[in-house]
């Protein structure tokens, strides 16, 4: 689709009053509810308030989902669970199907057995003194193990979760509670904006086209008009972008590092038997921007993933291709050769954690999760910090309540916000808070600060100012000068567009990554991945949510690393050069959002990324 | 006109969308890791209760209820969805999911469900349901809710249901050779078991999911626990239709070669 700012007719729209108006379930608002739901009934069964919304009621409590179900869509992780197994002090992993405690960790540097990965002087150095001290690295594995885990980066009393899973067991006990409603498959479109305040939100319009035009079977979105609007929809959610936009962002704040997560979910062969709970974390292959993992579930499933960060300057990000080279690399092979792939996703990663963080609260909203800036970047931890944001917002929300104060920016931030920076997430953060600047001039810098970061306490880091994505990606001429000539890549790109062939593939072919050898179990095209578990589900009635603001500038964009980032291939070259949009690919991973490098105005560059229905239908990742 | 109780009865299915693996349990067939997959409601109770839900928004007093038989924790999960969809009560009873189980326990519970629903008159029943089901039952289900009930007009592959002012309505019931019927009924009650109808699925409405969970919730704490097959059945036989999902990389053939190749494959 190709259109500029929506048209905003006079519509009269349905509205509902409610008390507590909830954007997003995810960890942080698996928190914030489990956290609520308990404390809105006395013992005796009684209401600790009453509802102002509906007099006589217990306070309304609604919150809307996106995903079709809950839990949809979602990663996996290795979590050290503090602020979750405070909430539940029972907590029996066993419960929680996928969860497992974990049970060993690993550091692994990897090599590059195809020799077609990208590395640095530096690093070819290192690779070579590695493979001639064969003592110190499995060297016929391509691969070595360090010799600890850096205490920063240990999850050793820590769980394994599905995510999906995990939500599901969370929205299970939420609904059971009756105090609090969750509503699945409902995008939030925005927040309701007074002035200085938020007054509630505003909910997509359904039974309209591709532009968002109202059809035969049209119905306005509600509005949701709520004292506190909670805002939980994460690092990509067009609720939190707004507010971000509307208010501002604090002092020298700012989103600017990214990554995309992509991962599979695999049941390993019978022969394998790795110990459920083992996770190895990697760096160095298949790019040496690019980090890795795989974690071992029970019943002999494993999650196997990768990090593509938005520092990787390469305009080829084509993340399901390196996902598919890092299966294959020799250290894990021998674990997934004869495996079958059970489910696939991918999701944005907002990485500039605590320097990324908005104003946590205002006139009548409050910020929780990851798009409020609670990831740790210097431990890659941001399940638990997000779930703990919203246990303490639940806290001041209940105190506030009781003492029947509004809900103030004033009185959120003597609440929330005062008890949020006396917390454990907000320390940590601030350790954490410049741990990957170093990235922002190469690996080995990266890797040096987040050493000496972690080791320090935060004390010593290697500082610099992030530069916007935008501002780094650069064109396949720039990024591949000395290794392919301006005219070559022009005749690859031209022979592409005659082919309908993927030109980033093409690139990646020509600097010597091998062909993927397809096997229909494991090693399956991209788009029959989308295919596998739980497929991508785009409901009709609603508008494209992926947008090219205005076309013309994409037809100049020589990059394309909207189409290279595009984890379902649902951005696609278009005939006339600019994109083109399917949303019945989408999984809603957001990386098109920061991967446009196109600036049209400062800091919003030609992709919009709205609220958007449907996406992949799988819980286990 | 004299308003109608339509009674929905509708199971919980993995969702669709899911890739699903038949294997063996202790307690018989299952799916694999089903308890990990998200349900939906059986798309065929899907059509029947969206019908119901139009039929009754026409004739003034006309109530719908769905009862749903499924482990209450996923019958909730499922609720919070449909729930959105259309106006109805819920009637929960929690139960096995897995499907395998023996239609006429399995109609006998919802038998004794909708007699204990409070004002149930049997002179205004509409009973509804899929035609077919996803639910992996034997198909017989519905039908013998109806018998179980002393509803004897039973019809099957309804695709419309027309109601006159006097209270009798035309059904239009799919018959073989992809033809339809159209049969006359004096009216309730009656047992109609849907194909998919001609309605849409509904818009996901907030108000509607607002009023429905006054009642939901309180349903399904009240649902009662039944035992559906779960004693003296042994399975015999247990089939499923088989993902058949093949990929191959095939660079030097036609799209004629193709075709017939995929023609013999359907085929076998």
């Amino acid at each position: 689709m190709h259109h500029g700012e929506p048209q905003e007719p006079e519509i009269e729209r349905p509205s509902l009053e409610v008390d507590i108006a909830c954007v997003g379930f995810g960890p942080a608002m698996g928190g914030f509810l489990t956290t609520l739901a308990r404390k809105l009934v006395n013992e005796d069964g009684s209401n600790v308030v009453e509802s102002s919304a509906m007099p006589g009621m217990p306070p309304q409590v609604i919150c809307y989902e996106r995903a079709d179900d809950l839990g949809f869509g979602v990663s996996g992780v290795v979590t050290r669970a503090r602020g979750i197994r405070q909430s539940f002090p029972d907590l029996n992993a066993a419960d929680i199907p996928m969860a497992t405690a974990v049970t060993n960790e690993k550091v692994l540097y990897l090599l590059d057995p195809v020799g077609a990965s990208r590395r640095s002087a530096a690093l070819r150095i290192a690779d070579k003194l590695i493979k001639n001290f064969k003592f110190l690295s499995k060297t016929e594995l391509n691969a070595v193990e360090l010799p600890y885990t850096p205490e920063f980066l240990n999850k050793h009393d820590g769980l394994l979760l599905s995510i999906g899973q995990f939500n599901q067991w969370v929205g299970s006990q939420l609904l059971g509670s009756g105090s609090v409603q969750i509503w699945p498959g409902m995008p939030v479109d925005k927040a309701l904006i007074k002035g200085h305040d938020v007054v509630g939100v505003r909910l997509v319009d359904q039974g309209v086209d591709k532009t968002g035009n109202p059809d035969a079977s049209f119905m306005a979105g509600m509005d949701i008009k709520a004292a506190l609007t909670v805002v939980a929809d994460g690092p990509v959610g067009p609720v939190g972008r707004q507010l971000d936009d509307h208010f501002g962002m604090p002092h020298d704040h700012h989103v600017r590092d990214w990554a995309i997560g992509m991962k599979a979910v695999v049941d390993l062969p019978a022969h394998v038997n790795l110990e459920p709970g083992t996770v190895f974390h990697t760096f160095g292959y298949p790019e040496p921007e690019i980090f890795g993992f795989m974690y071992v579930h029970p019943d002999r499933v494993a999650t196997i993933g990768i990090f593509v960060p938005s520092w990787f300057d390469s305009p080829v990000r084509t993340s399901y291709r390196y996902l598919q080279h890092f299966m294959m690399h020799p250290y894990f092979w021998r674990y997934l050769e004869g495996g079958t792939l059970r489910s696939w996703g991918a999701k944005s990663l907002q990485e500039s954690g605590k320097r990324g963080e908005p104003f946590l609260a205002g006139n009548g909203y409050a910020r929780i999760g990851e798009g409020s800036g609670s990831t740790n970047v210097l431990t890659g931890s941001g399940v638990d910090e997000a779930w703990t944001t919203g246990t303490l917002l639940a806290e001041g929300v209940i105190d506030l309540l009781k003492d029947k104060l509004p809900f103030t920016r004033e009185n959120l931030n003597k609440a929330y916000v005062d008890r949020r920076r006396q917390s454990w997430v907000e320390r940590e953060g601030r350790i954490a808070e410049h741990a990957r600047d170093g990235f922002q001039h190469g690996v080995v810098s990266g890797l040096i600060g987040m050493g000496l970061a972690g080791l320090t306490n935060g004390a010593i880091a290697l500082r610099a100012e992030p530069a916007p994505p935008h501002a780094r990606i650069q064109s396949p001429e720039k990024y591949f000068a000395g290794k392919l000539t301006h005219p070559e890549i022009e005749r690859i790109r031209e022979q592409c567009l005659a082919d309908n062939a993927n030109f980033h593939d093409a690139l990646m072919d020509r600097c010597g990554w091998p062909a993927i050898p397809y096997d229909g179990k494991l090693l399956v095209t991209h788009q029959d991945a989308l295919l596998v578990g739980g497929k991508v589900q785009a409901p009709a009635g609603y508008a494209d949510h992926v947008v090219f603001v205005q076309p013309e500038i994409c037809k100049q964009c020589g990059s394309r690393t909207c189409v290279s980032i595009c984890s379902g291939q649902a951005i696609t070259e278009g005939e006339d050069g600019t994109p083109k949009f399917d949303r019945e690919k989408c999984v809603h991973c957001g990386a098109c959002l920061w991967n446009c490098s196109q600036e049209i105005a400062r800091n919003k560059t030609n992709i919009e990324f709205r609220a958007g229905a449907g996406g992949l239908h799988s819980a286990e990742n | 006109m004299k308003p109608f109780q339509i009674v929905v009865c509708g199971g919980i299915v993995p969702d669709p969308l899911q890739t699903l693996e038949p294997i063996s349990s202790p307690t018989g067939p299952a799916l694999k890791n089903e308890l990990m997959l998200p349900a939906v409601l059986d798309p065929w109770a899907g059509h029947a209760l969206y019908e119901a839900a139009n039929l009754a928004k026409k004739i003034p007093g006309s109530k719908v209820y769905l009862v749903a038989l499924g482990p209450k924790a996923k019958l909730q999960q499922v609720m919070m969805t449909v729930g959105q969809k259309a106006p109805f009560e819920l009637v929960a009873i929690d139960g096995p999911g897995g499907g395998f189980t023996d239609a006429h326990e399995t109609a006998a519970a919802l038998a004794a469900a909708i007699l204990a629903i409070p004002g149930y008159d049997k002179s205004s029943l509409l009973l509804f349901g899929g035609w077919e089901s996803a639910t992996r039952g034997a198909g017989a289900t519905l039908q013998i809710v109806g018998e179980m009930l002393g509803v004897t007009d039973q019809f099957q592959g309804v695709d419309r249901i027309t109601v006159r002012d006097d209270g009798s309505f035309d059904v239009l019931e799919r018959v073989e050779s992809g033809h339809h019927q159209v049969a006359t009924c004096a009216g309730a009650p009656a047992v109609l078991g849907w194909a998919t109808g001609d309605l849409g699925e509904p818009r996901n409405d907030p108000q509607v999911g607002m009023a429905n969970m006054r009642a939901i919730m309180p349903a399904l704490q009240k649902a009662k626990p039944v035992k559906v097959g779960a004693d003296g059945l042994s399975y015999l036989k247990v089939e499923l239709p088989k993902q058949q999902r093949q990929t191959r990389i095939e660079k030097d053939m036609n799209a004629d070669q193709i075709a017939a190749e995929i023609f013999e494959w359907i085929s076998k």
